[in-house]
């Protein structure tokens, strides 16, 4: 019994719970939902699927973990997602005979570096200006797809080089995708990250107690400016693996809510949308949790647009499980419970 | 001129777990008279309000209210019983108009609508009647502290109450809002209203009151006419040792002095302190010594770089410095375990290391981060040292008890091999034992690592046990410093109560 | 001098001032740029174009106003288009009772947030955030396709010209708007929920002190804002005539933005709705000018409503903090 409780009170434990089920869900309701079928030496099948869609979420949902850790939250990682794409395909440029106008490693970068200005700005306007997290990324969420179109012209722009679509898909002679390469770096970078340096420490003490942490040294205002910063350069990576699996640039519809998706998996990952403590683990597995939902709802004839029903009942419900209040409610009714039986 | 008893609460108790808040306290209020409720922090009077304004419920004992019984779930009960209270921190909104604070929940109506024109001309008359004329349209941030804790009372007036509670009202005004205030109390006592009046400064109590009531450790120590109690006595009371009736318990008479640590000159922080001066030399003990709210915290946190001086200078081994934040203050070897352990001191959901290396961690910076078995060797060493009691080193701070957590602030700020250690309060809220440690740890950190400290404490007792001199705090100003055999308990009250 | 200055960088009206202006700088710039912004039907299809965002906006001033936000504003006016489609449609239901309905459904939609937020001390951004999906998800559900509105009632009121002089006329929907503003201004003034939901913006917790209602009082905030949402639907349908999943996306952030820019304080506390009107009318106009100028593209009405929003609420983290100081300094 009791370790039961340990059990299930285990921070992983909620969205583990959520993935094994889904997974023996699809086992019956998804014929071959498990295989994978070896083509040219590439690796085929529903599970690559699934975790190549959901590497793109593991890094914005790492991102903005650190974010909501420190007790903020990034409402722009979609919108930055569109303006790394724009940037990325326009430095490329969508010529049809498939040359390109910029090494590509170089064109990556830029992007990355541009995102991680847009980080730069909600930073200041959060760290420094103080204003409420959620407001002050509303302004890059708005303008955002601006810029991006700015950026494109107000095109399209489709890119023919085609070293520029291994990024999103798969590289001629690997197994997997190289999407599942690049979020396995990140995951590694962060891990060392939280192993080898106080990263991780600072920003945990920063969303537990703010007043305490300043009165024992830490540069409360870097840390906070330093994790929107982060989280622009996730999406900024994001979103050049969502703009090569298209191999275009698309202002409008980049990323669009990926930003929702992201705090999902954070939430469904044990940290509590108020700050503190968190789970880089936890947001990982919910990530891949999330698009294990989609693509299983996407094979039981879900259309796209009716998707997010499902998800909105998701995020209530694991805001019940996190409020206070609902666990009050339910202990309280548990004690009377256990009161009448005596 | 008191008249009949009004309210009265007999054998008020109140438990938190662990700890006994208040047990078997009397408090008795007249009409017409301004009653004092005085204690240091822990006494229980900040419980004492919190029960009779049905903040929180009692564990025993009754409130009558004109001869009935009440039992207040919430302060709006309270003030349905007449029972009004109003705070330090303004409870009204500041983004609404005078009038609207005054009546709002309760606005006139005509013909359905709001009715603004009685509104404000009502809530003019009002004020008149305090002596207080503004425009009444203009909304409430434009107003002054003072005059918004005088709205405050206007709307608490006129709900009707027979018993108005000022908790620490005067805490951030100036000496004419001051006295502006209590002219204003002076007229509702005309009125024939109960006043209890929570405050800190000894010379507001006895221009102001005519009573007082005080507690120590959540018991009733007594009532007394302000008139026939001494100052001292009164402050003997408070501290809970009779005069002439304390005996040294051995003390730190370490004489010689080191060099000269650091030196402030003419500090000076509005609502903080005033022209402060004070030489710190390696190898000392100060104390500051005075009641809560006579600055001594608040020197502190200039010295830590918490809060910036306007004038003054704070010398440091010769040169100048100035501290803009408390990494400042650390890099130059100073620490400060702060008094509110809860809110400044404890990281609460990280684990006991953690805790203890986040200290010198934040000194060294993010990236250079200190391995894990260096942090587990430390967090060990000290916890051993201080004799914190853990299950492990991993586990969270916030279930610890206060003592522990304590000890663990302190390991915190030792890791960082200070020449300079501030401890605001070590050991409020912990028990004897650990208290005693803590005291000897001061000495012993003292004469054998040569480290200066500086000790805050509310309790005379500690101060003259473990300090080699005391800085003598009132009013936020510095009025003495006492050192050798100055430092006995009947000079200390002396020199805090002053005036005498 | 500077005590002068204070007074009016610490007056209550200042933001709807700098609004009111800078909407007038902009309508003369466009009159002596195009000669078309001369004909006074320009002025009138500023509110045609915006009516539904007009009341969208309503809807979000009163929940801005107590501190909180609703971004599902836009997903209910799609609900509501589509609800009122697809019962058009389908059933035999006459036009008066199918908008009843779209109006009960934004009541309810917001009641659950309220509701929500209310009682179990959830984040409003993440309950509307659902709420937002919930609903966009629901329409979709009702239909993929876009279902026209034929109703005889609906399209006569849709295309009714209400002439205000011989050359200007406005739609049934900016007579909707109008006394939705008015009401609207009219509660927040003189009844005490509205006074409430001031004081429950100001300080939560100074309210609850004073014994006002404040959890009924939040719930009942999003319910307006639900309403508003709904009653910006079936004008929104009027214009439109159809229901359609990806109606009215994005909404909500315009209706945030032309709140703030019109003065409302995102912090909660402070709103004059009369201003807001004008946040509306100040996208409406830099929409007229991209129109009339042909080259920029729609993109640039994004960018600049962004950096409108930017600049203002930089400019109320400003004068908040320079009252603080304000006062501070007079003691």
């Amino acid at each position: 019994m009791n370790q039961i409780k340990k059990m299930t009170s285990h921070h992983l434990f909620l969205p583990v719970f959520a993935l094994v089920l889904l997974l023996i869900f699809n086992a019956f309701a998804t014929p071959g939902f498990f295989s994978i079928q070896i083509q040219n030496g590439q690796l085929f099948g529903r599970i690559i699927d699934i975790l190549n869609r959901a590497s793109i979420l593991v890094i914005l949902s790492m991102g903005m973990t650190f974010v909501i850790a420190t007790g903020g939250i990034d409402i722009s990682q979609g919108s930055v997602i569109a303006i790394s794409g724009a940037v990325c395909c326009s430095l490329i440029g969508g010529a049809g005979d498939g040359t390109t106008q910029m090494p590509l490693l170089l064109a990556c970068v830029i992007a990355v570096i541009v995102c991680g200005i847009c980080g730069v700005w909600n930073g200041f306007l959060v760290s420094k200006l103080k204003i409420q997290p959620m407001v002050a990324t509303l302004i890059l969420m708005t303008a955002g797809r601006g810029i991006a179109m700015l950026i494109t012209k107000g095109q399209n722009i489709t890119v023919y080089y085609k070293p520029f679509t291994y990024i999103g898909n798969t590289i001629p002679g690997s197994p997997l995708p190289t999407t599942i390469f690049i979020a396995a770096a990140m995951v590694v970078l962060v891990v060392l990250i939280q192993k080898k340096t106080s990263v991780g420490m600072f920003v945990q003490a920063v969303g537990i107690n703010a007043e305490a942490s300043h009165r024992t040294g830490l540069k409360v205002t870097s840390i906070i400016f330093m994790v929107y910063v982060f989280s622009g350069m996730c999406a900024g990576i994001a979103g050049l693996m969502e703009s090569s699996m298209i191999a275009a640039a698309d202002p409008n519809n980049a990323g669009l809510n990926m930003e929702l998706d992201a705090i999902l998996a954070v939430a469904l990952g044990g940290t509590l949308l108020t700050g503190g403590k968190f789970y880089i683990g936890g947001s990982i597995i919910g990530a891949i949790t999330i698009q294990t939902l989609t693509t299983t709802l996407y094979a039981l004839g879900v259309s796209s647009e009716q998707l997010p029903v499902c998800k909105a009942i998701v995020v209530i419900l694991i805001c019940l499980l996190q409020s206070e209040q609902f666990k009050k409610m339910f202990a309280g009714k548990a004690e009377k419970k256990a009161v009448t039986q005596i | 001129m008191t008249g009949q008893v009004l309210l009265t609460m007999r054998g008020i108790s109140k438990y938190f777990p662990g700890v006994r808040a208040l047990e078997n306290v009397d408090f008795t209020l007249r009409a017409g008279e301004v009653h004092a409720l005085m204690g240091e922090n822990g006494a229980g009077k900040s419980t004492l309000i919190k029960v009779l304004t049905g903040v929180y419920p009692k564990d025993g004992g009754e409130i009558l209210m004109d001869g009935k019984s009440i039992s207040p779930s919430s302060p709006l009960e309270a003030q349905k019983c007449n029972i009004s209270t109003v705070y330090q921190e303004v409870n009204l909104c500041p983004n609404l108009t005078v009038a609207e604070n005054i009546f709002i929940g309760r606005e006139p109506r005509k013909a359905g609508r709001i009715d603004w024109k009685t509104i404000n001309r009502r809530a003019a008359e009002l004020l008149k009647q305090l002596n207080l004329e503004i425009d009444v349209t203009k909304t409430l941030d434009n107003y002054s502290v003072a005059v918004q804790q005088m709205i405050a009372i206007a709307r608490a007036v006129d709900v009707d109450a027979k018993v108005l509670i000022l908790d620490e009202p005067t805490s951030s005004l100036d000496e004419n809002e001051t006295s502006r205030l209590f002219d204003v109390v002076r007229g509702l006592k005309k009125q024939g209203l109960g006043v209890v009046f929570v405050s800190h400064f000894l010379d507001q109590i006895y221009e102001l009151c005519d009573r007082v009531t005080v507690l120590r450790n959540g018991e009733l120590v007594g009532a007394y006419e302000i008139e026939k109690l001494p100052r001292v006595e009164l402050i003997s009371k408070m501290i809970g040792k009779e005069l002439g009736d304390i005996q040294s318990m051995g003390k730190n008479d370490a004489a010689e002095r080191g060099e000269v640590l650091i030196e402030a000159k003419g500090l000076t922080a509005f609502g903080r302190i005033k022209d402060f001066d004070l030489t710190v030399h390696k190898g000392e003990v100060i104390g500051f010594a005075g009641l809560l709210g006579s600055g001594r915290t608040e020197t502190a946190e200039l010295l830590f770089g918490v809060a910036k001086p306007e004038k003054g200078t704070l010398k440091l081994g010769g040169s100048e410095i100035r501290f803009a934040t408390p990494l400042d203050a650390m890099h130059h070897k100073i620490a400060f375990c702060p008094e509110d352990r809860k809110v400044q001191g404890i990281i609460g959901d990280l684990t006991v290391r953690e805790n203890i290396i986040i200290g010198l961690q934040a000194k060294n910076g993010m990236w250079s981060h200190i391995p894990m078995k260096e942090q587990e060797r430390i967090a060990e060493e000290y916890i051993k040292l201080l004799q914190i009691k853990v299950s492990s080193p991993e586990q969270l701070i916030k279930n610890l008890s206060g003592g522990n957590q304590q000890k663990a602030i302190i390991a915190r700020w030792l890791v960082t091999e200070p020449n300079l250690l501030i401890l605001d309060e070590p050991t409020r809220g912990i028990d004897i034992g650990t208290k005693t440690e803590i005291q000897k740890m001061v000495i012993r950190l003292a004469r054998e690592k040569q480290m200066a400290i500086i000790f805050i404490s509310s309790e005379i007792d500690e101060m003259t046990r473990t300090c080699t001199r005391l800085a003598v705090l009132r009013d936020r100003k510095k009025v003495t410093e006492l050192s050798g055999d100055e430092i006995y308990p009947d000079r200390v009250m002396a020199a805090i109560a002053g005036g005498v | 001098m500077k005590n002068m200055k204070n007074r009016i960088v610490g007056s209550r009206y200042f933001s709807f001032g700098i609004t009111a202006l800078l909407f007038l700088v902009l309508y003369v710039i466009g009159m002596m740029s195009y000669k078309g912004f001369l004909k006074p039907q320009v002025f009138c299809n500023l509110f045609i174009d915006n009516a539904a965002l007009i009341i969208a906006t309503i809807g979000i001033t009163f929940v801005l106003l107590i501190g909180g936000i609703d971004i599902s504003i836009g997903s209910v006016v799609a609900l509501t288009c589509m609800t009122t489609a697809q019962l058009l449609a389908n059933t035999q239901l006459g036009a008066g009772i199918v908008t009843i309905i779209a109006l009960a459904i934004g009541l309810l939609f917001g009641l659950v947030q309220g509701w929500l937020i209310a009682q179990f001390d959830m984040q409003p951004f993440i309950v509307t955030l659902a709420g937002q999906f919930f609903a966009r998800g629901l329409t979709a559900i009702i239909s993929r396709e876009t279902i026209d509105i034929t109703n005889p009632t609906y399209t006569a009121v849709a295309s009714a010209r209400i002439y205000l002089a011989p050359k200007a006329f406005i739609s049934v929907g900016v007579v909707i708007a109008v006394i939705a503003l008015i009401v609207a201004t009219l509660v927040l003034k003189y009844t005490r929920f509205g006074r409430n939901i001031y004081a429950l913006g100001g300080s939560e917790s100074s309210a609850q002190l004073m014994g006002l209602p404040t959890k009924k009082t939040k719930i009942a905030t999003y319910m307006v804002s639900g309403f508003c949402s709904a009653l910006a639907g079936v004008v929104y349908s009027l214009i439109m005539l159809s229901g359609y999943p990806l109606h009215a996306v994005g909404m909500e952030m315009d209706a945030i933005a032309s709140s703030v820019i019109g003065g409302t304080l995102m912090s909660g506390g402070v709103a004059f709705l009369p201003g807001t009107l004008f946040g509306v009318l100040i996208q409406g106009i830099i929409q007229t000018f991209i129109t009339f100028q042909g080259t920029l593209s729609a993109w640039w009405t994004r960018i600049i409503i962004a950096l409108l929003l930017c600049a203002f609420i930089v400019m109320q983290t400003v004068i908040v903090r320079s009252r603080h100081r304000i006062n501070s300094s007079e003691k």
